[in-house]
């Protein structure tokens, strides 16, 4: 073969896209229906003022927009994730080599907030964003979804089934997206209380600092694994996987990179410390403004029976909080804090959020629904205040929130009794029936 | 020493051990510069330095472009490290990065092969995106992909005493990269070519150059653009080269002259003499709707315009990967390797042919004409 400079019969590969054809995608064929006031538990519809024309012309319009920033994608906006990958890059180097001498403070000091500042980038406006695919259209295989890889505990292939697939898709829909308190907090009144629930803000605090763990053991599933929508081959492919890549990232971080430091050794390792924990906090406190502050709603499984494209923008809209600040800000959150029009175009270019926002403004004002947006440490503070409100169980008139919660504790200690002595049994009957020891049966204990 | 010792020179004696031990020292480095660095590669910050250095994904610099003919450039390209001498007459994949967007194209070598660049021409057509992009806007200093030469549309060693050379429109470039590269004045060459205009033929200057000093006989033939005649037809090969059957023959060109060359050599029993380069078939027919091979299952569905691949696969027992199922989550990603998709919610069309496979979103995307998915 040789080359492509004649094209005899067929058609040219390099001929431009012809006409659009009609979309029978299984989220744009059906007409909006009626909005009801109130969802089956009562709670209120926040569309139903609109009619389904105005639901219909918010999804064409929205289409449209996502069409037109397609359209004009192109080299600068390649040239824009090259460059933060670059400087991302060439700040983690030039951190780590100073870290080499941080037995001297300015060095620990300097080394470990630029590290700080490149692991952040890479997980924001780099990691999370190659993975939803934003930059596939390069067709460059090192910065593909496919590909990338990040510095962080939960294999890239886990997280992108778990945030992609449950969040995005059912994005704030009680029930089905996992994010909603990531099954171990209480963020909305229609979520069922818990006596657990009760220790939420140090449960929050714990996953802050551990966030990356956290995620890690939140896309394993476990919860499907433990009711069976998973299943234990699978589950345990995954959990191999999970800690051979905390292994390698705790290597690095505290292993290799120390003994390079030699004399510098427990202070380098202080350092990586450091920037991991920040970051956590960091990314936890983006992501929690993402759908937690007040104002953000939630919705109900029946809300998205037969649910069209319309009708889908809206609860990405209405389920999604922004951020306001600087544009260094914007790009240290990954343009997350452009959640809403994340949430609208997850593969759209991040750069482009912050050109489209004040369009997507508009639309919302126009249609009288509310763009949530504030500076982060209101919306950080407006999420927390929920860990804190939903920690006990919802205001309800003549009912005692205290007697709900003693109640609560009296039947979690007669279960606890109960499973301590099933326990007792349990290994009493494994030890007399085999001494083999069985690795996976500690794990799931 | 026991001579059968000396049987494996490199696990034994001093040299050995040295051998041994750089080796396992390399490796260790290796091993450590990947702990340093993983998620990433080490490679991947040694580019921040020099993207073109050895063990690096191969790249060239773009030293010289030069017009041909109105709508053919020629490009001189000097590859990064690692770069492997090509032979006369191959080809090499060259990455351009079209708007943002990296895409792959083959082109024949044409520049003398001993040099430490290497020369392509490419000619632009009508709405081509790379073809245009290389026409306009590529510049000495830029750099592109590339791959290792392919191909055996080359000379043996020794080349024959008497050469023929059948060609037509781009087919030449292939036998300029022999010709500019085969320097033994006796051998006796023949040229035929055909081109359909003299505006927009190749190399014109330098061929009949090549022909006035004696070193080819040249002879060339302008079809026009619209006459009935477009070319030589290959039976009549006869008429201008009488002795053709003595020669060993080289054609390139369009499937046309290539399938009329094979049959016309096949029917004077001397198919062994004809060496054929062809252009890789581009009939990725676009319609609505179509056959879509998924090769590595091997099952073929036949789908309408408005059938996911997905769904297409799904119900053909095709172990297909899927998430959201609506274009957002990218876990249904596959390699279209040839033919067209249309994306269900922009229309889009997307191509790829097999020297430059695309993934595509198989929950979103239906088949535009036959298209093979690798799953």
């Amino acid at each position: 073969m040789t080359t492509t400079l004649e094209s005899p019969t067929g058609v040219d590969v390099d001929a431009p896209a012809d006409t659009v054809v009609a979309r029978p995608n299984r989220i744009t064929g059906s007409r909006a229906a009626e909005q009801p006031a109130t969802w089956a538990s009562g709670k209120a519809n926040p569309i139903a003022h609109l009619s389904p024309d105005d639901i219909e012309a918010i999804g064409k319009e929205l289409d449209a927009l996502r069409d037109e920033v397609i359209a004009s994608r192109g080299e600068s906006d390649a040239k824009y994730i090259r460059r933060v990958i670059t400087v991302q890059r060439s700040i983690e180097l030039v951190s780590r080599a100073i870290l080499l001498f941080s037995k001297f403070p300015p060095a620990f000091f300097v080394g470990t907030a630029g590290l700080t500042v490149a692991k952040i980038l890479e997980n924001t406006e780099i990691g999370h964003n190659i993975l939803h695919g934003q930059w596939d259209w390069m067709r460059d295989p090192k910065i593909h979804s496919t590909k990338w890889e990040w510095d962080f505990a939960s294999p890239a292939e886990q997280w992108k089934k778990s945030h992609n697939v449950g969040h995005h898709t059912f994005t704030n829909v009680i029930g089905m997206d996992n994010d909603l308190g990531y099954n171990i907090l209480r963020v909305d009144p229609d979520q069922e209380w818990k006596l657990g629930f009760l220790f939420q803000p140090v449960t929050n605090l714990l996953n802050a600092l551990f966030f990356e763990y956290g995620i890690a053991a939140y896309d394993l599933d476990i919860k499907g694994w433990k009711e069976g929508t998973k299943s234990d081959k699978e589950f345990r492919a995954d959990l191999r996987k999970v800690f051979k890549k905390i292994r390698t990232q705790m290597t690095k971080d505290y292993l290799v990179h120390p003994l390079l430091s030699g004399p510098s050794f427990l202070s380098t390792l202080l350092a990586n410390a450091i920037a991991n924990t920040v970051r956590n906090v960091w990314t936890h406190s983006v992501i929690f403004c993402g759908h937690f502050p007040e104002g953000v709603e939630t919705f109900e499984t029946d809300s998205i029976d037969d649910e069209t494209r319309g009708e889908w923008y809206l609860r990405q809209m209405l389920g999604s909080a922004n951020i306001s600040g600087s544009r260094a800000m914007h790009i240290m959150t990954g343009n997350l804090s452009h959640q809403i029009e994340h949430h609208l175009f997850p593969d759209l270019p991040s750069n482009r959020y912050a050109q489209i926002a004040p369009r997507i403004r508009a639309l919302m004002e126009r249609h009288n629904l509310t763009y949530v947006t504030g500076p982060l440490p209101k919306q950080v503070a407006s999420a927390w205040g929920k860990v804190f409100k939903y920690a006990v169980p919802n205001k309800q008139p003549g009912h005692s929130r205290v007697a709900e919660v003693g109640g609560a504790v009296r039947a979690a200690a007669v279960d606890a009794a109960r499973g301590v002595g099933k326990v007792a049994r349990n290994v009493g009957v494994r030890l007399r029936r085999s001494s083999r020891p069985n690795r996976f049966a500690q794990v799931t204990a | 020493m026991d001579t059968s010792e000396r049987t494996k020179p490199d696990s034994r004696g001093f040299g050995g051990f040295a051998r041994r031990t750089a080796g396992m020292v390399g490796q260790s480095a290796r091993k450590l510069a990947e702990a340093m660095a993983t998620p990433l590669l080490p490679e991947d910050f040694l580019g921040l330095i020099d993207p073109m250095r050895f063990g690096a994904d191969l790249r060239g610099r773009v030293v010289d472009v030069r017009r041909e003919t109105p709508s053919a450039t020629s490009l001189v390209i000097r590859p990064g490290r690692g770069w492997r001498r090509p032979t006369p007459g191959q080809y090499i994949r060259v990455g351009f990065e079209v708007n943002g967007v990296r895409l792959w194209r083959a082109y024949s070598l044409t520049g003398p092969v001993d040099a430490d660049t290497v020369s392509i021409t490419v000619r632009a057509i009508p709405d081509g995106k790379v073809s245009n992009h290389v026409l306009n806007r590529v510049r000495p200093g830029q750099l592109v992909y590339l791959d290792q030469a392919a191909g055996d549309f080359v000379l043996p060693d020794p080349a024959p005493e008497r050469l023929l050379f059948l060609t037509a429109g781009s087919g030449i470039t292939p036998v300029m990269g022999i010709l500019r590269n085969h320097s033994r004045a006796t051998a006796d060459i023949v040229v035929v070519h055909s081109a359909p205009t003299a505006e927009e033929m190749l190399f014109r200057e330098e061929l009949r150059h090549l022909g006035e000093t004696g070193r080819i006989r040249f002879l060339e033939r302008i079809t026009g653009r619209d006459a009935g005649e477009v070319r030589l037809p290959a039976h009549r090969i006869g008429d201008v080269v009488p002795d053709w059957q003595e020669r060993h023959t080289w054609a390139c060109g369009p499937t046309g002259l290539l399938d009329e060359a094979d049959a016309h050599w096949e029917a004077n029993g001397i198919a062994e003499r004809l060496h054929t380069e062809r252009f890789r078939p581009r009939v990725t027919a676009v319609g609505d709707g179509g056959e879509i091979d998924f090769s590595a299952s091997g099952t073929l569905v036949t789908a309408d315009a408005g059938t996911t691949i997905l769904d297409a696969g799904e119900q053909a027992g095709v172990l297909m990967p899927s998430g959201c199922r609506m274009g957002i989550c990218f876990n249904c990603v596959a390699p279209l390797r040839e033919g067209s998709v249309r994306d269900l919610r922009t229309g889009e069309l997307t191509t790829a042919v097999p020297e430059d496979p695309v993934l595509v979103q198989t929950c979103v995307s239906a088949a535009a004409g036959p298209c093979q998915i690798v799953l």
